[in-house]
């Protein structure tokens, strides 16, 4: 296939499904009587002055840094079709943990951070890693373990968070842990927009933003580039098949969810590295289940999850200058919300195009139709066969 | 093949449906077509006031709907308009609200509820014009100096239910139904006891809270307060006590159905709840009249006496916590009640703030 019809292949799905929320979110506004011109206008008016726009650009991209790290963990989960829901649970108990080993050592910087990034990882590895030894060992299904752990360490970082690990003083209207001290903190980017000559607002860009990148590009090649992707796309996509060829699918089964759970470690860490340098009862909550819809929507692959998370980003902003206008922002809850259901049924409809395409070709090359058309079948949920 | 198939499709709804719930709550608010909101070019020498809600916004008949009836009040006074700004479900985005409230020229820029504590750090001291106010959060001693803390002692005022309880109580036996396990909420508990045992030494107390603490759902699920209130009734308690926002609807449900009574938090919820047949179990209401608060600030800032950087608490003694009256079930007990009114404010008796 060549590139071109790789990448409009790739991006058929999300676009019909952007379209179709995007559609019914102006019937609905025109039902209201409010004019969609003038909610777009306001959505992307990213404000009037240079230091107001750069303000709003961070603002995105910060919101889309968790979002990303939370949809990539999801993603790496479904590219083999196991459903990691937990992981608003995982990345939970990663931050509370990680801030709290983070407040008590004394580190040289880098390497305070590192520790902090480590632990998160390590954390959320574990807790996900739970999931995956129910799963081979008593064919627990990941999806109800995973749901229950999310109540279990919802409870347990609070009990935490109150108990051993509080850092905020007695009577503090919100607990919290201990702060993280200045060697073990993320400096923000802003350094970049002095470079590029353009505004330096106040708010700073996350420093995390570089870490996730990588750890992007590194997810990227880890599932199309080794031995190991192949095998975890492969159980996927056929896990008779993918045994049948000798990989393990149990012990694909603990791998995967480690990593997925490594990953989903990091979710809080932005924030926490980058702003609040403390876990307290009101850390951002919910990104966990914000990521299934971004990884969706993203189809599961690391650059599409990224303007995925951009995208959420960039809706989630608008409510406030759309509040702000007197229009309603529920605009942008009914477009994400739409979003999700429309891409489960875009991929079904550009998944059959596809597949008609790839059996028109494949009856033109004479040879019988492929038993199970490989390329086509990426989207769980839709299209896998059955569990390992 | 087929039912598992089947499963994850559910399993895929379900966690959709979950990304979906965590979208829906961001009800708007500067849509429900209120001639006093937006505008933010209106013509000077009014005040324009900002006003960033807690998460749930305008509706929810209690917090949000009380700090905008002070900021309506305090319009009709004094003139000006109000643009009025709710979180995203997750409230991720509290330091834009407060950003765009002050880049719109509001001022003075009201939040309401502490968890705007460390958003208002970050963004009132690039806004050293704008006047901002917090409801909940105290500011003295983080150096925001134009910031100003709106208190409320909500102790006291649970006090008063207690002792309303506890008079009131045929079987010796109440209850407690707290939201989140929050400090904030704890204080509203430590009054409650406190006036309870102070009335009736002895009385049996029971204490539940919904969720635990950094789990805000406590406050919007009123299935789970009812099963906690119907325990509560179940075991012997005749009054149950709610400080649980939303939720509280499932109590008065419960002591509806279990033939007991119950007394209502923040608003006067006699008047606010709108079913005649739950109106009849709510004995009264611990009041925390945010909307006194928030338009005696607007007053004081048109008479340009805020300063900032100070904390405005709001007690018994100014009238800014109490108990309220409709329906006139706590009629008889009123000297009592009054006795106990005058007992804290003279400083008498001294209201624990922790449980």
């Amino acid at each position: 296939m060549t590139l071109v019809r790789r990448v409009g292949t790739l991006l058929l799905a999300p676009a019909l499904a952007v379209a179709i929320a995007v559609v019914i979110s102006a019937v609905v506004m025109g039902l209201l009587g409010v004019s969609p011109v003038q909610v777009l206008k306001v959505m992307v008016d990213l404000g009037d002055t240079p230091s107001q726009q750069i303000t709003a650009v961070v603002a995105i991209l910060n919101r889309a840094l968790p979002l990303f790290l939370a949809g990539l963990a999801v993603a790496i989960g479904f590219r083999m079709s196991l459903f990691n829901i937990g992981v608003e649970g995982q990345y939970r108990m990663a931050t509370i943990v990680a801030a709290t080993i983070g407040a008590a050592v004394a580190l040289p910087k880098p390497l305070h951070v590192a520790l902090i990034i480590v632990v998160g990882m390590a954390v959320g590895a574990i807790w996900a890693g739970i999931v995956a030894v129910l799963k081979v060992t008593r064919g627990v299904s990941e999806v109800i373990s995973s749901i229950m752990l999310n109540f279990i360490a919802l409870g347990l970082a609070s009990y935490l968070l109150t108990g051993p690990f509080r850092g905020s003083p007695e009577g503090a209207s919100i607990v919290s842990t201990a702060q993280i001290p200045e060697s073990g903190r993320l400096g923000g980017l802003n350094g970049v927009f002095d470079v590029l000559g353009l505004a330096n607002p106040p708010r700073q860009l996350y420093g995390f933003l570089v870490f996730a990148v990588l750890v992007g590009v590194g997810v990227w090649v880890l599932l199309q580039r080794t031995r190991f992707g192949f095998d975890l796309r492969a159980t996927g996509l056929s896990p008779s098949a993918a045994s049948a060829s000798g990989v393990d699918a149990r012990r694909m089964v603990v791998k995967t969810m480690l990593l997925s759970g490594a990953v989903a470690g990091l979710v809080g860490l932005p924030d926490l590295l980058g702003r609040t340098y403390e876990y307290s009862s009101d850390f951002t909550s919910g990104l966990g289940f914000l990521g299934i819809a971004v990884a969706l929507l993203g189809r599961n692959n690391p650059g599409g999850i990224a303007l995925a998370a951009i995208l959420y980003a960039f809706l989630d902003r608008a409510s406030v200058p759309l509040q702000s206008a007197s229009l309603p922002s529920s605009v942008v809850t009914i477009i994400q919300g739409t979003i999700v259901l429309a891409v489960v049924v875009a991929n079904e409809i550009a998944g059959r195009i596809t597949r008609r395409a790839a059996e028109r070709a494949s009856r033109q090359s004479s040879g019988p139709p492929p038993e199970d058309s490989m390329t086509t079948r990426t989207i769980p949920g839709v299209v896998s066969e059955g569990t390992p | 093949m087929r039912r598992v198939r089947g499963m994850k499709a559910a399993a895929l709804l379900l966690a959709g449906s979950m990304a979906l719930a965590a979208c829906a709550s961001d009800e708007d608010s500067s849509s429900s077509g209120s001639g006093s909101s937006g505008g933010s070019s209106a013509s000077s020498g009014d005040l324009q006031i900002g006003l960033a809600y807690d998460t749930g916004g305008r509706g929810d008949k209690s917090f949000n709907d009380s700090a905008y009836a002070g900021v309506e009040a305090a319009i009709k006074d004094l003139g000006g308009n109000v643009t009025e700004l709710t979180p995203n479900a997750d409230a991720s985005n509290r330091v834009d609200l407060l950003t765009q409230l002050a880049d719109d020229g509001n001022n003075p820029v009201i939040a309401v509820g502490f968890a705007f504590a460390d958003a208002l750090a970050e963004v009132a001291p690039q806004y050293p014009d704008t006047q901002f106010a917090v409801v909940d959060s105290s500011v003295e001693g983080t150096g925001l100096d134009n910031v100003t803390g709106l208190l409320f002692a909500a102790n006291e005022g649970s006090f008063l239910g207690g002792v309303a309880a506890a008079l009131k109580s045929e079987s010796g036996h109440i209850g407690f139904v707290g939201g989140v396990e929050s400090p904030l909420i704890q204080e509203f508990e430590a009054g409650y006891v406190a006036g309870a045992q102070a009335a009736k030494p002895g009385i049996v107390i029971d204490r539940q809270y919904i969720s635990p603490n950094g789990d805000f759902s406590g406050f919007s699920d009123p299935a789970k307060g009812k099963i906690l209130a119907q325990g509560m009734f179940q075991s012997g308690a005749d009054i149950v006590y709610h400080a649980a926002g939303g939720s509280g609807q499932g109590v008065f449900e419960a002591a509806s159905e279990a033939g007991g009574r119950a007394i209502g938090v923040d608003s006067d919820q006699y008047e606010t709840v709108g079913d005649p047949a739950l109106q009849a179990v709510i004995m009264t209401s611990v009041l925390k009249r945010v909307d006194n608060a928030i338009q005696g600030y607007l007053t004081d800032y048109s008479e340009g006496s805020i300063s900032g950087g100070t904390d405005e608490v709001n007690d018994l003694e100014s009238g800014g916590v109490g108990l309220s009256t409709s329906g006139g079930q706590i009629d008889d007990i009123k000297t009592q009640i009054d006795d106990y009114t005058q007992k804290i404010v003279s400083g008498d008796i001294e209201v624990p703030t922790t449980p």
